[in-house]
């Protein structure tokens, strides 16, 4: 029996909100056999209809990961939601091996309280194997479903789920006659609920979270230069952490959230640098003529990853911040860059180019291998999720920005284009908010 | 023809003095001493009047240089292009620049560069390659007399393509310097 914690429900003040960029999934390929489950619809306790179909999203989750082939609905022979209504030989004889039921209580809609009892039984051993209870507002229903998700998919594959999380990138509407159209967009993990946090003519770029997922940094150029800028999603607030002359650029959280690495070049050449947020002192991390740019922490927090070109070509390079020591990281290939580091602190998804083509690959730290995981040639911007198995990235299909997911172990793949055909890129997946 | 016309005055005044003084007749020392000072107040007029044309005339001259670089300028081009990965000025981008330079060294304008880049590549690398670029035009114009707090570099790397397509015919156009 598991509980959760009480969901914290995010973004009480957005710009503006609806149904622009919002995502769509394509599942392009999954494991070769797919678990078989049955996801009954849940059993609503109150009056009128229930809030939403929280076994549809449990459902479509389970699918998505590329991983479980869910039972379609239409060949349920019953749709029991208490354990002694299961028949076991009934969904044994639709092949499959699990079945999870559960039961829906409470408010249908405002900001009442709901709550939800799940149950997953295997239907070989006929035995219930897990449950648990996730409660939380009726407004946060979708991800109180993604939770179950990522209990089911944990108990039955041994990695925790990554679908009660949420999902950061730009989209951009192209104007040939004028000026650009920039959103930084927020959603679920599965594309839904898309929220525009911030909109403009000018450009966005490099979107990432807190360690704590309550805010999130960028890079606007709505002064006509570039400044790197902190949004608290919850309270809306605002504030622009940098301007100086020249770039400033890839802003990203400390895994403490007491700091921020970024990119200026104020000091000549583009150098990484340290800013403490709570007095906005700088320390100057890097030195030297040539691009270091695009950091990202490693989980412990004692070093970080970088680009730099200092030997010829973009590789990545290690900075320890005790030492102030700088090793190179990657050595295959002319160019590896934009590193981001699973929470594992071993697989590290870059940019790898090969035969001119720009893939996503994973380098692992302890074995220096690189595996090249796309095939598409124009790939960039990896984001990593917080269970480390699957890269998010950007990429390009019939000349239009498009979002690519593949696994670490290269099993699933999936596409994200935007609904409204615009580009979508620099996707940043967000930590767990509940664990 | 204002300062002429000036001058013209003035000797008609100055006659009229000198009229004046051979009528009364009084202390001829005195009068000639002032004839002597209104003579020479003449020519000193007439001296500033004929620098004050000149000076006009070499404005007159160095407004048509201008305008006959601002042609050049406008005939060079304001976009500079750049080799893949490369932030190296070629022959045909520093004749453009030159033309530039040679605009700005008689003119007091400042002037914004705008380096890009193509979509290939990550794109914060690109922001900084970008920048590269401006920073090559901008390092020229200033070994060659231009002063560097008249010019402004900013990178937008791959965000404001020129060309939206893919292909080295669209990435050629997207890898510049825009001088505005």
């Amino acid at each position: 029996m598991r509980r959760f914690a009480v969901f914290v429900g995010l973004l009480a003040l957005v710009l503006s909100a609806g149904a622009s960029a919002q995502l769509q999934i394509e599942i392009n390929q999954g494991v070769d056999n797919p678990t078989p489950i049955a996801v009954v619809p849940f059993g609503w306790q109150g009056v009128g209809t229930a809030p939403d179909d929280v076994a549809r999203i449990i459902d479509s989750d389970l699918a998505r990961s590329g991983q479980f082939a869910p039972v379609s609905r239409r060949d349920m022979l019953s749709f029991p939601d208490r354990a002694s209504d299961i028949y076991f030989r009934d969904w044994r004889a639709l092949s499959s091996e699990y079945v999870l039921i559960g039961r829906v209580s409470g408010a249908r809609s405002g900001d009442g309280p709901v709550r939800i009892e799940y149950q997953l039984f295997d239907a070989i051993r006929q035995l219930e194997i897990d449950s648990g209870t996730v409660s939380g507002s009726v407004q946060e229903i979708r991800m109180l479903a993604h939770q179950i998700a990522d209990a089911v998919y944990e108990r039955l594959t041994g990695i925790p789920g990554a679908f009660a999380t949420r999902l950061l990138y730009v989209s951009v509407t192209r104007n040939p006659n004028g000026k650009d159209f920039y959103r930084l967009v927020l959603s679920d993990a599965d594309g839904a609920r898309p929220i525009v946090l911030f909109e403009g003519r000018d450009p966005i770029m490099a979107p990432s979270w807190s360690p704590d997922g309550s805010e999130v940094a960028y890079v606007s150029f709505e002064t006509s230069r570039p400044a790197i800028y902190r949004q608290n999603l919850r309270t809306g607030v605002r504030e622009q952490l940098t301007n100086f002359k020249g770039l400033n650029n890839s802003p990203v959280w400390s895994p403490d959230g007491n700091s921020m690495a970024m990119v200026l070049s104020k000091d000549g050449s583009p150098d990484i640098y340290l800013m403490n947020l709570a007095s906005k002192k700088l320390r100057r991390l890097t030195r030297h003529y040539a691009i270091d740019t695009e950091p990202t922490w490693m989980p412990d927090g004692r070093s970080l990853l970088f680009t730099s070109d200092r030997g010829g070509r973009p590789q990545i390079y290690r900075y320890d911040l005790s030492s102030g020591q700088i090793t190179r990281v990657t050595f295959e290939g002319s160019y590896n860059a934009r590193a981001r580091v699973a929470q594992d602190g071993r697989n590290v998804a870059l940019v790898h180019q090969q035969n001119g083509q720009y893939h996503i690959a994973v380098h692992d730290l302890v074995t220096s291998r690189l595996t090249i995981l796309t095939s598409t040639s124009l790939d960039e911007s990896p984001s990593i999720a917080p269970n480390g198995s699957i890269v998010l990235y950007a990429t390009k299909r019939d000349d239009k920005g498009i979002l690519g997911a593949v696994a670490v172990d290269g099993g699933v793949r999936f596409s994200l284009p935007a609904r409204d055909g615009g580009h979508v890129q620099e996707p940043a997946w967000s930590p767990y908010f509940y664990r | 023809m204002k300062a002429v016309s000036n001058a013209g005055k003035l000797v008609a005044v100055s006659f009229a003095s000198l009229i004046l003084a051979a009528c009364s007749g009084t202390d001829s020392k005195e009068q000639e001493a002032a004839a002597a000072a209104e003579a020479a107040a003449a020519e000193a007029a007439a001296q500033q009047a004929a620098a004050e044309a000149e000076a006009q005339a070499a404005r007159a001259a160095a407004m048509a240089e201008q305008d006959r670089l601002k042609d050049a300028a406008m005939a060079a081009g304001s976009v500079f292009y750049f080799a893949f990965d490369s932030s190296e000025l070629n022959d045909a981008s520093r004749m453009a620049i030159d033309a530039h330079i040679a605009l700005l060294l008689v003119s007091d304008e400042s002037i914004r560069l705008e380096g890009h880049t193509d979509e290939r590549g990550t794109r914060e690398y690109n922001l900084a390659l970008g920048e590269r670029r401006a920073n090559a035009v901008r390092d020229y114009m200033v070994a060659n007399g231009v002063p560097s707090y008249r010019i402004e570099t900013i990178s937008y790397g791959e965000e404001n393509p020129i060309a939206f397509g893919s292909g080295e015919a669209n990435w050629s156009e997207n890898r510049r310097v825009e001088l505005k």
